[in-house]
């Protein structure tokens, strides 16, 4: 075999002293890094193979391992960077495009973090949430232009569908393919625990998880699979994915070797073939491309579920929203440039969309100017890492975030980005038998309802110190809001002033 | 209700538990031969070894007949009048029972020899008192001779080994532990003995003795100073079989341990009962089946319902490290199969019969053997099984998820 | 009772029960200490094969045979229904390891046994349960 000129990225640091050759970590690591040599009663590392995931790290029980950034280094170069370098060695070593999953890691600004919340002093009473009433559930769904009133007077109450949400977080879409059997299962098991919903992602529903419906929204997305009658009835609401924030304007491609039995089952598939979702819907080329499809889903299901777009953050948000409005769909869901995926070509991950904040105070502007605001819910996802991060989108316009990374992170990810490579050590992105059990739902539920729980309470704490009580009264609150470091067109778009102002 | 023991070791305290488990109150009288609480017999090789401490071979502890209500006379039954239901004792006292369990056990055999009255210090290996009077003997400088390669002597020989100067072994059998292992085992067990210190002498045994030395078959002289002779037992049933009671080579039980007079029960190393493994009755004088032929003819005794009709002989000795186990049928059977897996240091030989595990003879690697026990008591079909799994090593995996589930998952 | 129960669909192959047995009844502080050039002597062992694994320990029978075959009354079962070694009593004969339908009972370097006492004197739940990282050992009412 040739030279392939990678430098392996990581490093294992064994404490020997520590080490008491128990070989847990060598059974736990699927990709091969960790092996025991009876001969010299020593353990050997490959760290070629090592993509720093920690689960050895973790199982370790004298803690004598560390993976550490290997500094074994090609010479410094500001602009030929390391890692610019060795992509350029594996493309030449493989003709391939080159994959990565989760988010895009560049140093992209993360506008979350430039953004501060108000607080009441003095004038204005703040709110104590062990005291006193805090609500945070949400309806998601077209609400009315006025109160309609019958000829008694009396108001009119019937709404179109809408979402119940005891807290203004969902869990976005992950397919069954991309994730484990058991990633779902505790993703759908914590959202009935919570009162929220989580997404089918475009993998269909497994049968077994149909009894949590009430919970579920099933997405219909480009290559259409595991989409039919029941599975359209199954769920709280029906998502038309027209696009993923990880990777804008191109489909999915969920290698043959994922699609075992029971995925393709799921899927509605042959078993062992690939599963590509086109880049576009073949059958939308406009708006009204798109209402004509909302409105196929609708009739199919008696107009009884709210409808989803999801769109991905890019250039034109705010008028593609304002189409989308007008289509009939009951909510927008927009995924900015850091949202995750379980693959997707590097250079789209880390070079297409825009951040999801201000692409959704655009969206919210124009919604707002166009005064078709009510038209539609706003969900917003793309990296809403914390409950802060919330408590900002929603005083930014919307009505509730999607969480999938945060989620993830809960179930045992450790971000280590190598979803595509289906080796999953901690049995999420995975159809390894093997590796899928070492995600056990009972447990993975907990850790995801012990999640929300705590953002719960921290949403109350931020409302409550804001003199609010309710997500109604905090959505769209922008004078809650004030800029750090950032300039005029910033602030402009985010409409928020700096703080000091 | 009267209940009458005769005997005092594990199957009458098991018999004592059983009764007990049913009626709390009836009277419970133990007649006892031994000067002792009930013991652990196999402990009497272990206590000259000083693996166990003299107060540490009881069975139960001291408050136990107090505890349970229970007399006991120390005296030996020597007569039963069935039909006035009482036992007769060598002190002739009669106690009279509503029901009776005999729990007697076995006693030495000695066999006439020719000049054994010649020999000063002679004992036989059966009883606590045995083991007391035979460490009064020895002294660091002791030649001991044993006469008889069966468990007991072995046992014996293992006890005394670090406390005299010599041990040797002699048996007319050619080899050791004859009733329980083929020619191919034994040597294997002999040859770690020998390398554990103990002389042999087989197929050879002590023809005449005159004092000190045993004048043995081949010729040759062995000298001693202290003779055990451990040539194997012989069950107590003979007021029993007087008394007009049913035996074979011991009393013969049913399932229920109960003997062919009505109320009149038997267990423990006097009877003898269906051997599942086997097919037939016979004795099986272990302790796992006196305590559970024990407790369930007490059960019985006292009106409750119990029946031991998984009997099989097993044996679990070791000597140095070296471990074998035994249990089932598996000696003279053309019909069983054999199958072998040798290892390095191990042996071990499984014999199958109509698909089912009937016997086994493991030697060295017998961790988790119980697996195999447990197939031959519950007689299960092993056709399912992969051969190779189940032989190969012990372990659950033959049998299935749903075994272990509920094995492993639940409450058994 | 609770007992420790064996849950062999989450059960991972780590072995990190053994370990973690073998450190509890170490007596000693610090599992680097415990263990280490150690070769161990659990209560509790996985069994495998391919892709398959479980623990197997002690079942703390309703009625258990070990007992029944001990010939020294080294093993015991308490009122709490946990049966217990009393290792100044046992003397190796392993007729209980010839008995057990599980596979449960083990020996230490002596060649005296080990079985598990659900750490009975190790603290409140079992350590093989408290390590597994999985919750495939789980302590736990069981219905009978």
């Amino acid at each position: 075999m040739p030279i392939n000129f990678i430098l392996p990225e990581f490093e294992v640091e064994r404490n020997d002293y520590r080490c008491i050759r128990c070989r847990v970590c060598e059974r736990q690591c699927a990709n091969g890094v960790h092996r025991y040599d009876p001969d010299g009663d020593v353990m050997l590392s490959d760290e070629t193979k090592c993509v720093d995931c920690q689960r050895c790290v973790c199982l370790c029980p004298t803690r004598a391992l560390k993976i550490k950034k290997n500094d074994a280094a090609l010479r410094t170069n500001a602009n030929w960077k390391q890692n610019t370098i060795l992509e350029i060695y594996k493309q030449a070593n493989t003709g391939g495009v080159l994959l990565s999953s989760m988010g895009n890691p560049e140093p992209f600004p993360v506008y979350w973090d430039k953004i501060l919340i108000n607080a009441s002093q003095v004038t204005n009473p703040s709110i104590d949430p062990l005291r006193e009433p805090m609500e945070t559930r949400v309806f998601l769904g077209k609400k009315p232009h006025d109160i309609e009133r019958d000829a008694n007077g009396e108001i009119n109450t019937e709404l179109p569908p809408q979402i119940e949400l005891e807290l203004p977080i969902m869990f976005s879409a992950m397919s069954y393919g991309s994730i484990s059997y058991n990633a779902h299962k505790s993703l759908a098991t914590a959202a009935e625990a919570l009162g929220i919903c989580y997404n089918t992602g475009e993998g269909g529903l497994h049968e077994d998880f149909y009894q949590y419906g009430k919970n579920t929204i099933v997405q219909v997305a480009s290559g259409r699979f595991g989409v039919y009658k029941d599975y359209l009835e199954a769920g709280a609401a029906i998502e038309i994915k027209m696009g993923q924030g990880a990777k804008p304007g191109i489909g999915g491609h969920l290698p043959g070797t994922k699609v075992g039995a029971d995925v393709s089952k799921t899927r509605m598939i042959p078993e062992g073939s690939d599963a590509i979702s086109p880049a576009p819907h073949h059958d939308i080329y406009s708006i009204e491309d798109l209402r004509q499809l909302v409105f196929s889903l609708k009739e199919a299901t008696e107009y009884q579920k709210p409808v989803i777009v999801k769109v991905a953050a890019v250039h034109n948000i705010a008028a593609i929203a304002s189409g989308i409005a007008r289509s009939g769909a009951d909510i927008i869901a927009i995924d900015g440039f850091r949202g995750g995926t379980g693959a997707a070509p590097t250079r789209i991950r880390d070079n297409v969309g825009i951040p999801i904040e201000l692409a959704l105070a655009a969206v919210d502007k124009r919604l707002r100017d166009e005064g078709i605001r009510q038209n539609v819910s706003l969900v917003v996802g793309g990296s809403v890492r914390s409950a802060s991060d919330v408590v900002k989108a929603i005083a930014l316009g919307a009505d509730a975030c999607y969480i999938a990374t945060s989620a993830l992170l809960a179930l045992g990810c450790h971000l280590c980005r190598t979803c595509q490579s289906g080796k999953c050590n901690w049995g999420i992105a995975t159809q390894d038998p093997e590796l899928v059990k070492r995600l056990n739902p009972e447990t993975g539920k907990e850790r995801l309802v012990n999640l929300l729980t705590a953002w719960k309470h921290e949403i109350k704490e931020m409302m409550g110190l804001m003199g609010i009580n309710s997500i109604e009264a905090l959505r769209g609150n922008r004078l809650m809001l004030r800029g750090v470091g950032l300039n005029e067109k910033e602030l402009e778009i985010l409409g928020i002033s700096h703080a000091g102002e | 209700m009267k209940y009458v023991i005769i005997g005092n070791g594990p199957a009458a305290v098991s018999c004592i538990d059983g009764i007990r488990s049913v009626d709390p109150d009836g009277s419970i009288t133990v007649i006892s031969k031994e000067d002792h609480p009930a013991y652990f017999r196999p402990l009497i090789s272990y206590y000259l070894e000083g693996k166990s401490k003299a107060e540490n071979i009881y069975c139960r502890r001291a408050d136990f007949y107090e505890s349970s209500n229970c007399g006991v006379i120390h005296s030996e039954a020597v007569a039963i009048d069935t039909d006035n239901r009482s036992v007769m004792l060598k002190n002739g006292e009669s106690i009279p029972y509503d029901r009776l369990c005999i729990c007697t056990g076995s006693s030495p055999f000695v066999p006439p020899m020719k000049g054994l009255e010649t020999v000063e210090n002679k004992y036989t290996f059966l009883t606590v008192d045995d083991s007391f009077a035979i460490e009064k003997a020895i002294t660091k400088d002791s030649r001991v001779l044993i006469i008889g390669a069966g468990l007991i002597g072995l046992k014996c020989a293992e006890g005394l080994r670090d406390r005299v100067q010599s041990v040797t072994v002699c048996d007319l059998a050619p080899r050791v532990l004859s009733s329980i292992l083929d020619d191919e085992c034994a040597a294997i067990v002999q040859k770690h003995l020998e390398n554990c210190g103990i002389g042999f002498s087989l197929g050879n045994t002590a023809d005449r003795f005159d004092g000190n030395t045993a004048m043995m078959k081949d010729g040759s002289e062995i000298g001693f100073d202290v003779l055990v002779l451990a040539l194997g037992v012989r069950p107590n049933i003979g007021f029993f079989k007087e008394a007009g009671g049913a035996c074979g080579r011991a009393i013969i039980v049913d399932n229920e341990m109960k003997t062919s007079v009505d109320g009149i029960f038997a267990a423990g190393d006097c009877v003898e009962q269906y051997d599942i493994s086997f097919g037939d009755k016979r004795i099986m004088a272990l302790l796992p089946n006196a305590n559970l032929g024990g407790y369930t003819a007490g059960v019985n005794m006292a009106g409750g319902s119990a029946e031991f009709d998984n009997a099989v002989p097993m044996n679990s000795i070791g000597f140095w490290g070296l471990h074998m186990m035994t249990a089932g049928t598996y000696a003279n059977d053309e019909n069983a199969q054999m199958i072998e897996e040798k290892g390095e240091k191990s042996i071990k030989r499984f014999f199958i019969k109509n698909n089912r595990l009937v016997g086994f003879i493991i030697i060295g690697d017998v961790k988790s053997a119980g697996i195999y026990t447990n197939l031959i008591r519950t007689q299960a079909d092993i056709s399912a099984y992969d051969p190779d799994a189940l032989t190969k090593n012990a372990t659950l995996l033959p049998f299935g998820e749903n075994y272990r589930r509920k094995t492993l998952g639940g409450v058994v | 009772m609770k007992r420790v129960t064996v849950h062999e669909e989450w059960c991972l192959g780590c072995h990190l029960c053994e370990y973690n047995c073998a450190f509890a009844n170490s007596g000693l502080a610090d599992m680097v200490k415990a263990l280490k050039n150690q070769k161990i002597t659990p209560r509790i062992h996985v069994e495998e094969d391919g892709r398959i694994h479980y623990a197997v320990s002690c079942r703390h029978c309703e009625d258990p045979i070990c007992i029944k075959g001990c010939i020294s009354g080294a093993l015991q079962k308490g009122a709490d229904g946990v049966v217990t070694i009393d290792h100044d009593k046992c003397v190796g004969c392993l007729s209980c390891m010839l008995l057990c339908p599980y596979g449960c009972i083990t020996t230490d370097e002596n060649e005296t046994v080990l079985k598990c006492e659900l750490c009975v004197k190790n603290g409140d739940i079992p350590a093989c349960v408290q390590g597994c990282p999985n919750r495939a050992i789980v302590f736990e009412e069981v219905q009978t």
